[in-house]
């Protein structure tokens, strides 16, 4: 087991310097400059280049960025916010994203669940047909598309919710975005769970299980749903990366002062260090993320473990 | 006493022969006549032509009313992206600034009190019913889907922008089943070092968020419809390598694989010619999936703003223009997230039903 976990957690950092490096030469090659001033004169742009330590060789500035990065020191904005350091920006934007993403899943994953467990054990019924129906629609409508229905219909027509966020109202107008973006993850839950159920609920064990005389409720929470349970988890992982980072749009519909709608600035205002910074943040989050699950999955499951171990070898 | 004997015998025989004759001419044999007797449950052995794989998964396929329907509506939205827009004397990019924000007015249906140009205008004091067509005098101007704020052709522009999602969707189909495939099969078939380092470079770049990954490619490069379908290629084949790479471990200890090694087949034949038709069908119903998913970042990208340039459109393009005014005149974002949305829909349906044809186990599910 802690030879699986040390293997897991190398890979994950060795995932993390690639990622940097990655980030790192596309910055290179980005066009435009963040000195793009004309007042500013030949000698100045060099000293604004020593100051920032541009002018050193790219290798020794790789190091600086990675040593940097690790240390929490994400850069400093050059354009969105003169000489801000990215922190601090980061610091009231991330909670937002991640509470709305967060209320998103958690909205998503209870909802999902209990559509798919009804749906299994009631198999071939309206409730089955209405599961169906709701895993389509939700994997085929894009999530902005929920996010301007709603905002149009509980927001416009209705006046139930506010339309756009309000910064004083944190929890009311975060309603509507939590709920459009929790419709794909209700969607995927919801089918995964399903079949899973349906695997496990026509197996061996659980027949035996229900020969020895337990009773129904034992078998569901104890046996079948606890079985299910375990492929779901690996689905749910990327979807709680992908609602924090997916969630771009939505925060644009709705007004939403989070990460999603500073990547957009900073992309627009060419912000380099900004859109990298964020880059390298969303990937720790999905790496981070990512290896918690590969780690509770061995936890959960051994068999995963064993043939993982092998198939490393 | 022969003679007599004979003579009645013959008498008799000729009788019985004409009463036969009799009651098989006016007999009709019905099917319900003769029955097994005994066991009433026991039925009769009915003999099938054998068929090829393609064949009763194309039987199983067309049972699939959902599917069906997908498969319908997506031809029906390829012949309007290639003919609708060409069916109006507008062009998507054809500007004519007097005719801004008109509703949809279809000549027919216009005498039925639809789609006539009429439109609501919220205002404080009211809701008020205002016709543009009439108003700023274009009582010959025909517009079936609307006009935009910039005075265009929304008919022309929604079936414009669904050809480059229909283009998205062929570079994801092509991404899948050249890149991924070939990685995913490559990787597998050979195993150990090659394996673990192809291995390694697919779980890197699937950690790097695919948002990331085309964000970042769409500022070094010029936005455009290249630098999008390159974004795709980087990212579409990971999925599907995963899938390919799967099937191929599972395969590959196979005593059918063996046999072919052993008649001396090289690894080419025995990747393409063996064990792909083996697998061909996951591989085929993975890509269904994965068209969806291109359209939609297609449509995000755009949406966002770093999708094709203007005047060029595509259907998220479309919805983020019209988004900017839905509150105004929400009738210009219907058309396009009705297309989107079929579109998507439509894919996902179908990829259900050809798993569901392909692979008759999984059906129970």
């Amino acid at each position: 087991m802690k030879k699986y976990v040390l293997k897991r957690i190398l890979i994950s950092l060795v995932t993390l310097l690639v990622i940097l490096l990655v980030l790192f030469l596309l910055l290179q090659f980005m066009p435009g400059s963040p000195f793009n001033d004309e007042k500013l004169t030949e000698a100045q742009i060099a000293l604004l280049n020593a100051k920032y330590g541009l002018d050193k060789p790219v290798i020794i500035q790789f190091f600086n960025y990675v040593t940097s990065m690790l240390q929490g020191d994400l850069g400093v904005s050059y354009n969105i916010s003169k000489n801000t350091p990215i922190v601090q920006l980061l610091q009231t934007r991330l909670p937002t994203s991640v509470r709305i993403g967060g209320q998103a899943v958690v909205l998503g994953a209870i909802i999902g669940l209990v559509l798919g467990v009804v749906a299994a054990l009631k198999h071939n019924s309206v409730i089955d047909t209405l599961c169906t129906v709701v895993s389509v629609l939700g994997a085929s409508v894009p999530s902005y598309v929920f996010a301007l229905f709603l905002a149009y219909t509980c927001g416009f027509q209705l006046g139930w919710f506010p339309q756009l966020f309000q910064v004083n109202h944190p929890y009311i107008s975060s309603v509507l975005p939590s709920v459009a973006l929790s419709m794909f993850t209700i969607a995927s839950i919801a089918r995964f769970t399903r079949s899973e159920m349906l695997e496990v609920l026509d197996s061996d064990y659980l027949l035996l299980a229900a020969s020895k005389g337990l009773s129904e409720r034992a078998l569901i929470m104890r046996h079948t749903l606890r079985n299910a349970l375990i492929p779901i988890i690996t689905v749910l992982a990327p979807l709680i990366v992908s609602l924090m980072t997916g969630s771009l749009v939505v925060e644009k519909i709705f007004a939403i002062p989070g990460i999603g709608s500073l990547m957009v600035q900073a992309i627009q205002s060419n912000d380099h260090s900004v859109t990298i910074a964020l880059a390298f943040v969303y990937s720790a989050m999905y790496v981070f993320i990512m290896l918690i699950v590969d780690i509770l999955y061995g936890i959960i499951d051994p068999r995963i473990r064993l043939a993982k171990e092998d198939s490393h070898e | 006493m022969n003679k007599k004997q004979k003579a009645a015998a013959a008498a008799a025989a000729a009788l019985a022969a004409q009463r036969e004759a009799e009651s098989t001419e006016n007999f009709e044999w019905r099917d319900d006549d003769f029955e097994l007797c005994g066991i009433s449950s026991i039925k009769a052995d009915t003999n099938f032509q054998s068929q090829s794989f393609w064949r009763d998964a194309f039987g199983r396929f067309r049972k699939n009313r959902g599917a069906v329907f997908a498969i319908f509506c997506i031809i029906f939205i390829i012949i309007m992206a290639i003919i609708g827009p060409m069916v109006t004397d507008y062009t998507y990019f054809g500007q004519i600034l007097a005719q801004q924000n008109l509703s949809p007015r279809v000549p027919v249906l216009e005498n039925l009190g639809i789609l006539n140009g009429d439109q609501a205008l919220r205002t404080t004091t009211g809701t008020i019913i205002q016709n543009g067509y009439f108003d700023k005098g274009f009582e010959d101007v025909y517009y079936w889907f609307g006009s935009d704020t910039l005075g265009r052709d929304i008919w022309t522009r929604t079936w414009t922008g669904t050809r480059i999602s229909l283009y998205i969707a062929l570079v994801a189909v092509i991404c899948d089943m050249v890149i991924g495939m070939s990685y995913g099969l490559i990787s597998g078939y050979f195993g150990g070092k090659v394996d673990t380092l192809m291995q390694r470079i697919a779980e890197i770049a699937n950690s790097i968020p695919t948002l990331v990954i085309v964000t970042l490619l769409l500022i070094v490069l010029k936005p455009g419809l290249q630098t999008i379908t390159l974004a795709l290629i980087l990212t579409g084949w990971i999925g599907m390598s995963r899938i390919a790479r799967a099937q191929m471990l599972k395969l590959k200890e196979q005593e059918f694989v063996l046999a072919s090694r052993t008649l001396g087949a090289g690894s080419n034949r025995i990747i393409f010619r063996e064990i792909l038709p083996n697998i061909i069908s996951q591989l085929i119903t993975n890509t269904m999936f994965s068209i969806p998913n291109a359209i939609f970042t297609e449509a995000f990208l755009s949406f966002v703003g770093l999708g094709v340039p203007t005047p060029m459109c595509s259907l998220g393009s479309l919805i983020s223009d019209a988004y900017k005014v839905f509150t105004i005149y929400p009738y210009q974002i219907i058309p396009p997230v009705i297309v989107l949305v079929l579109l998507m829909m439509c894919f996902n349906m179908l990829g259900d039903g050809l798993r569901d044809a392909l692979d008759p186990k999984m059906k129970q599910m």
